[in-house]
């Protein structure tokens, strides 16, 4: 029943913004908050319903970063790969939760949907480097053992078993 | 000269006349400034960067998007201007294919003549190309990303001259691409393989794909019989190949090619042209008697066929049921030459030259395939016939002329002037007057129907009754005017549509050429290729007399119906399947399944799919049925359309949905009610 929820929210979606092509990019942002992400086959929907072509709304929804195509998990965690985060060993952090999470080289998301690691270029935060941000928090000044903390604490939360069996 | 108007491009007076930009002024100074972007049957994109000038007191602008202005002093040949140009090239070069003499493009396309023009010997910068893997998916085109330099000609034909849309810009900065939508292959999507995005695209990124090897194996093969037809288009153009002038006839010479080639008849589908304008003629006069299927839709243009099935469902019926006359050849060669030529269907191979890349999807459509075998095996461009003449080194226009083989190479004016927007109307009107008045007119250039924009209207007095045609050429225009016609703005009793602008002397499989004088010159050549012919209406030709004295019977007839006709069906715009938006998965679930295709969506499938799941919520029936969503039916004439379990409603309305949901469920909810 989830997915027909969503499904009709989108009809919602493009009905409020008056089926107009020109309201395209707040209808997407609407439906990502939906879905986490922008599905194939709802974008296709979006297409027909505002009367453009699949191949504009694909165009539109790959140009701006802040949308995605992929499902993501339900935590998103990005790790500031920006020169001052960079100095200080980001990309350490990077490999240290990626592992906490069994995430094997190329994959961003874990297969239970709940966390989806990336990194990012600056989060302007580079006074508190090495910065992550986790959903819509920003943490400064990491140690690996603060960030895997944070980790744990949400993989605790979500499945009720310790951490170190995650994924495996 | 009057001042006031008056530009100086390097020091020459040019008068500014309806010139939209400085582009266009230079060009008229006779100086071919290089671009990639900049196209005159397009809008202006200003991308590529390649046609700055230098114009006093404002500095470096690009000439394609400044309008002039009286006084300007413009240079274009500066030492910074060169230098800018040099490095644009050199900047495309270094993330461009390095593959140039294998390319199709080569030597036509419009990066190695500027890096030729501008002298570029060298790149300065490391080659950044990715090896993007090639999308053959299209039966017409082929994608080659690696040669792409994002000029955008291809994504704005394909929007704003055919008002499809199948490309478009994804991604941002160095990842940018053009690509059908979610990265799709070509196939996949709504192309209706026009072409006309090859026939823009300055490079190799987009080409016609060829079918040349397995054309030479056919003819290499001695069991083999292979024919050739020829389609009118090509006898103006192929010459420009070999140096002659656009617009020029090479018929006998490119009879000749064939042969020596090594194709076994040469044979003109002019001649099935002349068939098509009996055979949809008398269908027309049937439906104007009938008052039936009016406006009629001539159907010989693949592209405008697959346009209509994906985006006008309900005027599919109003298609001609007429075949193309390259399918009418590929029926009578399989059904009749092979019988007259004693061989057997499996080794007849016909191959079809075409000035069209849509005709290559045309073939291999399953209505014209017969025990496994395609009627025309397989469809050359007038292009891949000019490199098969140069691969075989036949010098082309020293060849002595040879004439087609008979009985199908003969054949009248109206035949030919198919090439042309217009040509089908007006061969019709040659026949429909004839035969609605019972007299033969000396007459037989219809005028009214010629010219060059892309819809044009007519009105014709035939004793005493009035009719309305259109002719469309560019489907951008036949989607302008079959809204009017949807709308009631407009009506019609016939109406012809090429997608190619200027029909098919314009297609996307001709000679590649840039200069837009080039298909006033084909257009020219046809018209005079009908006046040289002895006869041109197609009720005179001879050998259609006798074929259907001998052969096909009554004209619409029995036998003719077999072979010459055929039927459309709606099809879906994109490949893919639906998506399930509720319930239970259970095997013995009732599946619902509502459409969201553009034209269920438009007659109101999201309301009804709203009441749908309304209903089974108050009746508690969420366990028993899955709800989903398809994107299309192919049944959108008759919408919105919803599939319960294995019944298929057309124009359902919520009381048939519950009925059927009610009448469906019924099993199972006593099965329920059981287990408890
Ligand atoms: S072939 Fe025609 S419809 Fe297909 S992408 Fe090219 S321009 Fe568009
Ligand atoms: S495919 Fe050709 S026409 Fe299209 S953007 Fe690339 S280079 Fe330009
Ligand atoms: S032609 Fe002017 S910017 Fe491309």
């Amino acid at each position: 029943m989830e997915t027909l929820r969503k499904f009709e929210r989108v009809c919602e979606i493009v009905d409020q913004n008056g089926r107009n092509e020109a309201r395209l990019i707040p209808i997407l942002q609407a439906i990502q908050v939906e879905y986490r992400y922008l599905p194939e086959e709802i974008l296709t929907f979006v297409a027909t319903s505002l009367g453009i072509s699949p191949a504009r709304v694909f165009g539109v929804a790959t140009f701006y970063s802040l949308f995605t195509l992929k499902p993501k998990g339900k935590h998103v965690i990005r790790i500031c790969n920006g020169t001052a985060c960079h100095v200080k060993q980001s990309m350490d952090l990077y490999d240290i939760i990626c592992t906490r999470l069994n995430l094997v080289a190329g994959q961003d998301t874990d297969p239970d949907m709940l966390f989806t690691v990336e990194t990012v270029n600056c989060l302007g935060a580079c006074g508190l480097a090495p910065a992550m941000v986790i959903n819509e928090e920003v943490y400064g000044q990491l140690t690996p053992e603060r960030a895997l903390a944070l980790i744990d604490d949400i993989i605790r939360k979500e499945t009720g078993n310790e951490p170190d069996h995650y994924g495996a | 000269m009057d001042d006031s108007h008056v530009v100086i491009i390097d020091n020459k007076e040019i008068l500014i006349e309806q010139e939209q930009n400085l582009l266009e002024l230079v060009r008229k100074a006779q100086i071919d400034l290089p671009t990639f972007c900049y196209h005159s049957e397009l809008s202006v994109y200003g991308a590529c960067r390649l046609c700055m000038v230098d114009v006093e007191g404002m500095g470096l602008v690009p000439a394609c998007s400044t309008p002039p202005l009286a006084g300007m002093k413009v240079h274009t040949n500066t030492e910074e201007t060169r230098k800018m140009r040099r490095i644009i090239v050199e900047l495309l070069l270094a993330n461009h294919s390095q593959n140039c003499p294998t390319c199709q493009k080569s030597t036509t396309c419009q990066l190695q003549t500027l890096a030729r023009r501008l002298g570029i010997t060298t790149i300065r910068f490391k080659n950044q190309n990715r090896d993007v893997p090639l999308d053959c998916s299209s039966p017409s085109l082929v994608r080659d990303q690696n040669k792409c330099v994002l000029c955008g000609d291809c994504v704005r034909i394909c929007s704003e001259v055919q008002s499809v849309g199948a490309i478009d810009f994804a991604y941002r900065g160095m990842h940018t691409v053009v690509t059908p939508s979610f990265g799709k292959d070509l196939d996949k999507v709504e192309c209706v393989n026009c072409g006309q995005c090859a026939r823009v695209c300055p490079t190799g990124a987009l080409t016609p794909k060829s079918e040349v090897d397995e054309v030479w194996k056919a003819l290499h093969d001695p069991d083999k019989t292979v024919i050739a037809e020829v389609a009118p288009a090509v006898r103006v153009a192929i010459g420009e190949m070999f140096g002659l002038e656009p617009g020029v006839t090479t018929t006998g010479q490119i009879v000749a090619a064939l042969k020596a080639i090594g194709f076994d008849k040469v044979f003109d589908t002019s001649f099935t042209a002349d068939l098509t304008v009996l055979e949809e003629s008398t269908e027309f006069i049937g439906r104007i008697e009938k008052n039936e299927h009016i406006p009629q839709f001539t159907s010989c243009c693949p592209a405008w066929v697959k346009f209509v099935e994906q985006y006008y469902p309900e005027f599919v019926s109003h298609l001609s049921s007429c075949k193309s006359p390259q399918q009418m050849f590929g029926a009578l060669a399989k059904d009749i030459l092979t019988g007259s030529l004693k061989v057997k269907r499996e080794d007849m191979v016909v191959v079809s030259i075409m000035p069209c890349t849509a005709k290559k999807f045309e073939a291999k459509r399953d209505e014209f395939t017969h025990d496994g075998t395609p009627d025309v095996d397989h469809v050359l461009t007038t292009q891949e016939l000019g490199r098969m003449i140069e691969e075989a080194g036949l010098h082309f226009k020293e060849l002595s002329p040879e004439s087609f083989h008979l009985p199908f190479g003969f054949k009248t004016g109206a035949g030919v002037i198919f090439g042309n927007s217009g040509g089908v109307s007006e061969a019709v009107l040659r026949y429909v007057t004839e035969r609605l008045t019972g007299e033969r007119r000396e007459n037989y250039e219809y005028k009214s129907v010629r010219g060059e924009s892309g819809i044009r209207e007519t009105l014709l007095n035939v004793k005493g009754k009035e009719f309305s045609l259109a002719v469309v050429s560019g489907l951008g225009n036949a989607r302008t005017l079959l809204e009017k016609i949807k709308s009631g703005e407009s009506r019609y009793d016939l109406v012809e549509v090429m997608a190619c602008p200027g029909g098919c002397i314009g297609g996307a499989g001709q000679p590649i050429s840039r200069d837009p004088a080039v298909k006033q010159k084909r257009t020219k050549g046809i018209f005079e290729n009908d006046r040289m012919l002895e006869l041109h209406k197609s009720q005179q030709n001879p050998y259609v007399i006798e074929l259907y004295k001998d052969t096909l019977g009554e004209i619409g007839g029995h036998k003719a119906h077999e072979l010459l006709h055929t039927g459309y069906k709606n099809r879906k715009r994109m490949v893919d399947g639906g998506m399930t938006l509720s319930g239970f998965n259970g095997e013995s679930a009732l599946e619902v399944n509502v459409c969201f295709g553009t034209s269920c969506f438009l007659r109101g499938s999201q309301k009804l799919f709203h009441d749908i799941l309304g209903h089974i919520r108050m009746n508690n029936l969420d366990d028993m049925v899955t709800v989903s969503a398809s994107f299309c039916y192919e049944k959108c004439d008759k919408g919105p359309t919803i599939r319960i379990g294995d019944t298929v409603i057309e124009g359902c309305t919520i009381e048939a949905a519950v009925e059927a949901i009610e009448r469906q469920t019924g099993p199972f909810k006593r099965e329920v009610t059981h287990h408890a």
